[in-house]
């Protein structure tokens, strides 16, 4: 099985993250790491190709920087890369970016892509959804469990009231949740850690994907940021130590808001 | 006027509270037009979107629709946007609805916005972004603008519209027959409303242990929906489908109760934007104070059984 598994490189949410105050878009100068829940996109596709057989390519969009999400995916058992890295790119909104994956990932060729289901940065949470329509393949998203048998894969997608059991015929596209233990991803080995850094990253560009310019980066952009601030700090609030009374008065607190 | 095309979301039929907030803010934008789409309209859901301000309500309730995932309702919506050239297109800011939004963007070419909180004149749209940390205003630069709005961005206002009923028959594509929903498993049956709809949600932290029942007798005498931080859905003592964080649910509702949650920016991020926060933490230092607006520094399994008793008296 053909499985190509996309990460992105988004900034650390420990730290302080900034938009640009140039051009509006995110800041990604520094401490970049691998989106969460790419990490469990990857070990879903370590565990497919455990279980069918197969091959897991790791595709990233994003600058030169992106690499040390590739390295991260590929320490922990994929096969080989591919980044897509191009000056043209930087601004592209989610259609343009589901615009350039799409074309990569048709370059490459695929049974199945495997997401995480929304990153930390944008969190738009539309990007499997938008591939799927793309590439006018299945799109089988928020999967808390993935089967395979022969052509046919199934999902079991969270919802609010448990989840829907959904089939289709691949090729697909998945997009994938967060998974208690013991299904979280795994940590890279040392030797998986030495091993990366042997598999092959193949750097290409847009015309290398059959990219159209006018499709991608800033001045594509169907959607723009005209201004943000700083979001307006809270108010200093009230704070009691529990005395054996803590209950009651914060049902008093309760009661003067007009929640009770 | 301008019509405002908004995307109904029910369940079996059941109209849910953010198609009432997109009703009321469509108004304030031009002529809004509800889309049912999916089996289950009745003369109780006429009712309740004209009630809100529906001045035509399309109806599209092939099971078809509800039966293929995400893909048959995009394409109703964008043989919608095609006939009627509306305004916009408000949608719900849900995981489905923006799933619907981003394949709606694609096939109109149209700009897309997640995850707003309102939307002012010429469809500048409020979002909160980097988990509520900066406020940003965006706009749509190509096509018609498709806005998801986060539920709790503005209270439903009941005003009379006239709710006229038009047909829509939507033979659907072979693409958008994909994915197919074989069955929905029902595993939590509560009577508490959904957790990014409710105004009030209880949320539980590591603090509590894996005995959530605490949480959920809290929860049930404010009529709240619960929650819980990611150490517990990670240690698998509630379901995923119920953190509230950066890698789960965002919420905002009038009211967020943190109980034994130390507020890492993973679990703010998620709830930040809640009007109050009430917090009970043994940690007086822990990150969540930051954003309390009021809080008692005590052990959770002695505070919360008496704020219970409390508001059971007060009832």
């Amino acid at each position: 099985m053909n499985i190509v598994v996309c990460v992105k490189q988004v900034p650390d949410t420990a730290t302080e993250r900034k938009l640009r105050s140039d051009d509006n878009t995110i800041d990604r100068s520094a401490n970049g790491v691998i989106n969460e829940l790419c990490e469990y996109a990857v070990e879903d596709a370590l565990k497919l190709k455990e279980a069918y057989g197969g091959e897991v390519t790791v595709l990233t969009m994003g600058p030169d920087q992106a690499t040390d999400a590739i390295r991260k995916a590929l320490a922990m058992g994929a096969d080989k890369a591919v980044h897509l890295s191009d000056e043209a790119l930087h601004g592209s909104d989610a259609l343009s970016t589901s615009y350039a994956l799409s074309q990569a990932l048709k370059k490459i060729g695929f049974d199945v892509v495997i997401l995480g289901s929304e990153s930390t940065d944008a969190r738009t949470g539309m990007l499997a959804a938008m591939l799927a329509e793309r590439l006018g393949v299945p799109q089988l998203t928020l999967a808390s469990k993935i089967e395979v048998a022969g052509s046919a894969i199934s999902i079991h997608r969270q919802t609010d009231y448990g989840y829907d059991k959904v089939e289709a015929t691949l090729p697909a596209v998945v997009s994938v949740v967060e998974k208690p233990d013991p299904f979280k991803p795994r940590y890279p080995s040392f030797k998986g850690i030495m091993a990366a850094k042997k598999k092959p990253i193949e750097k290409i560009g847009i015309a290398d994907a059959e990219i159209d310019p006018a499709q991608i980066g800033l001045a594509a952009a169907w959607s723009v940021v005209a201004d943000f601030t700083p979001a307006p700090p809270r108010g200093k609030g009230v704070v009691v130590n529990d005395e054996g009374d803590g209950g009651t008065k914060a049902a008093e607190f309760l009661v003067s808001k007009k929640f009770i | 006027m301008a019509e405002i095309l908004v995307l109904v979301e029910q369940v079996d039929g059941e109209i849910k509270k953010v198609t009432l907030e997109l009703l009321t803010l469509a108004r304030s934008l031009g002529e809004p037009s509800a889309v049912w789409a999916g089996p289950g309209y009745t003369d109780v859901a006429k009712a309740r979107l004209s009630e809100y301000g529906a001045e035509k309500i399309y109806v599209a309730d092939s099971a078809d629709i509800a039966d293929h995932l995400v893909a048959p309702k995009a394409e109703l919506l964008a043989s919608l946007v095609g006939s009627r050239s509306p305004a916009a297109v408000l949608i719900a800011s849900t995981t489905e609805g923006k799933e619907v939004a981003g394949r709606l963007a694609i096939k109109t070419d149209s700009g897309v916005i997640t995850d707003a909180v309102g939307v002012a004149e010429g469809f500048v749209a409020e979002q909160p972004v980097f988990g509520g940390g900066v406020v940003v205003h965006s706009k749509v630069a190509k096509g018609t603008p498709i806005i998801a709005l986060r539920p709790n961005s503005t209270q439903p206002v009941a005003t009379a519209g006239a709710g006229t009923e038009e047909k829509v028959d939507v033979a659907l594509s072979d693409a958008a027959r994909g994915a197919r929903v074989v069955e929905r498993v029902k595993e939590k049956t509560s009577s508490r409303p959904e957790l990014t709809e409710a105004a009030i949600v209880v949320s539980g932290g590591r603090g509590v242990g894996a005995d959530f029942s605490i949480i959920e007798q809290l929860a049930d005498s404010l009529g709240a929906a619960v929650g819980a931080s990611r150490a517990v859905t990670d240690s698998g003592w509630y379901p995923h489908e119920f953190q509230v964080g950066q890698t789960g649910k965002t919420v905002a509702p009038q009211l967020y109760i943190a109980a034994g949650i130390s507020g890492a920016i993973q679990h703010r991020a998620g709830m930040q934007t809640a009007k109050t926060i009430v917090v009970i933490n043994k940690d007086g230092q822990a990150p969540i104070w930051e954003i309390a607006d009021f809080g008692v520094v005590g052990d959770l399994h002695k505070v919360l059984p008496q704020l219970i008793d409390e508001i059971t008296k007060r009832k």
